[in-house]
């Protein structure tokens, strides 16, 4: 089973990250479920969400303690939340960033999604949409296939912006 | 079609599969999305039926009992406080034998406001006549709703159903959902006493102390019968669409010597503590209670019981440990736990098994002993 958790803040779509990757993880054959932990709902509170795909359907409910990823869609949360407890000793970080971080024995991708979001003006009331170039990111790194990422967005979204954010990240993410 | 879905798109899904004539409903957290998707289906023609947005949960009762004494099918959906508020209403859908079916979502009351599972919302309606299934996947949540039709309409049973799934655990969790048409899976409803204008008659009128206990009696009939309509329906079910339930779900059961009895969500999250027990050695399975009204038949000697409690009787109990108390006579270690959220992991399952104490009573995450 391949865990991830997604950090971010109410309004970012972290949320719907997680029902994207799921349905993409699907559309791949694979078992997948989306379990966002909601918390007080607010615009801006740091939100986690919890993805799991499996080839064999999957029967944990419980929050992900031992992530084999960890996706921050906004890096302002690492100074209030510990966005890296738990994770496995291989695991990886994908970062919403300009740059790399150095963050000690973990493999991390930084890959600018909200540049690619207002590069598209992929924007919600004043937020830059993250939620559809982070597949695209995600896709790279083979955790899904990019033919299923553009599937499931287009199944979400009818504006094709979504897609080519998706597809600008998967091309600006080095692997 | 095989899709992927939360667990209350998976309730609306049903719902319009079935086709029910009246919705009448008010939104709640975290059961939104179930009504919310209801108006969906009904603006864009998808479903053909009246929705009446009502101003409380009690009308939203009424306006299904309402409706339901017509002759047509109705549902409605729901959550913990919203429960309450219709409770009055609640009872009335039972004892004026109206095959209403109701979503209720589980969640804790307040206060502490709390929008998370809990169960003790519906284990306090337990006693009104309504049949209550607890579901523990969105599949399920979905085949449950389906049936909970074709179960509350049977002749034999005439009386409403609520479909019980874990707030936000389940209700917004996505999940692998194959959807289905039922056809002739689900009969034309028919209502006996459905009101006639061309022959008028009173309804629930003043019933004396010589008349009502029998109505009484004439519903607890038709919960004894409900047993075997619900197996029917489900064996039907399984023949049609290939999935099987049963009024309690076992798991590595058989050969096992300590057991972890539970609903819902846990119920199946118990599954993968089995499994690592097993793996140290413990001979242990789950039994995951679906049907709690009618309640089911268990074989449960010799074995000791770990039972969970989402829920909880002040000055009592565990409803659930104790229901199987007083009907099986056995000696379970009762643990508490998952009130209003809280979280609940497999190992943590394992460690009550490890650590169970038959007759004892535990509040996980409480410290020292009761």
């Amino acid at each position: 089973m391949y865990e991830i958790r997604i950090h971010s803040r109410g309004g970012q779509g972290g949320v719907t990250a997680a029902r994207l990757l799921a349905l993409a993880a699907f559309r791949d054959g694979k078992y997948a479920t989306a379990c966002p932990f909601y918390g007080a709902e607010r615009r801006g509170a740091p939100v986690v969400s919890y993805v799991r795909i499996d080839d064999h359907p999957i029967r944990v409910y419980s929050q992900i303690r031992n992530p084999d990823l960890v996706v921050i869609l906004d890096t302002s949360v690492m100074e209030v939340v510990d966005v890296f407890h738990g994770l496995k000793p291989d695991g990886k970080v994908v970062l919403n960033a300009t740059r790399e971080k150095e963050i000690a024995g973990h493999t991390t991708y930084a890959v600018d999604l909200t540049g690619i979001a207002l590069s598209l003006n992929l924007v919600i009331a004043g937020s830059p949409i993250l939620n559809t170039p982070v597949i695209g990111a995600l896709a790279k790194m083979g955790i899904i296939s990019m033919d299923s990422a553009r599937n499931a967005i287009a199944e979400m979204f009818s504006d094709d912006r979504n897609v080519k954010a998706a597809e600008a990240a998967y091309k600006e993410l080095v692997v | 079609m095989l899709t992927i879905a939360t667990g209350n798109k998976a309730v609306a899904a049903a719902v319009k599969e079935v086709k029910p004539a009246v919705v009448a409903a008010y939104p709640i957290t975290p059961q939104t999305e179930i009504v919310e998707q209801i108006a969906e289906y009904v603006t864009s023609g998808e479903l053909d039926c009246r929705y009446i947005p009502v101003e409380s949960e009690h009308s939203a009762m009424a306006a299904c009992i309402g409706a339901s004494v017509t002759g047509v099918r109705t549902f409605t959906a729901t959550s913990s406080h919203g429960l309450m508020y219709m409770h009055e209403m609640v009872n009335w859908a039972a004892g004026a034998r109206l095959p209403i079916v109701m979503a209720n979502v589980n969640r804790a009351l307040g206060p502490g406001w709390n929008v998370w599972a809990e169960h003790t919302d519906s284990l306090q309606e337990r006693d009104t006549g309504w049949l209550q299934v607890y579901v523990s996947t969105v599949q399920e949540a979905y085949d449950a709703t389906i049936m909970a039709f074709r179960i509350a309409e049977h002749q034999d049973v005439l009386l409403p159903v609520m479909i019980n799934l874990d707030g936000f655990v389940l209700s917004h969790s996505m999940q692998r959902l194959e959807t289905l048409h039922p056809g002739d899976f689900i009969p034309p409803m028919k209502l006996p006493h459905a009101i006639d204008t061309a022959h008028p008659a009173g309804y629930g009128t003043l019933t004396g102390p010589d008349e009502y206990f029998k109505f009484r009696w004439d519903i607890e009939r038709s919960m004894r019968r409900s047993v075997g309509v619900i197996a029917g329906t489900e064996r039907d079910f399984a023949e049609r669409f290939g999935r099987s339930y049963g009024p309690a779900q076992e798991y590595r059961y058989e050969d096992a010597d300590v057991v972890v009895i539970a609903m819902g969500t846990l119920g199946k999250e118990a599954e993968v503590a089995v499994d690592n027990l097993r793996k140290e050695g413990i001979r242990a399975g789950s039994l995951r209670i679906r049907w709690l009204r009618p309640f089911p038949e268990l074989d449960l000697g010799g074995r000791d019981l770990v039972v969970i409690d989402r829920d909880y009787s002040f000055g009592f109990g565990g409803i659930l440990a104790h229901s199987l108390k007083s009907k099986f006579r056995v000696d379970p270690y009762n643990v508490i736990a998952g009130l209003g959220g809280q979280e609940v992991t497999f190992d943590d399952i394992a460690s009550f098994v490890r650590e169970r104490k038959p007759g004892e009573e535990r509040w996980f995450g409480v410290n020292g002993n009761v």
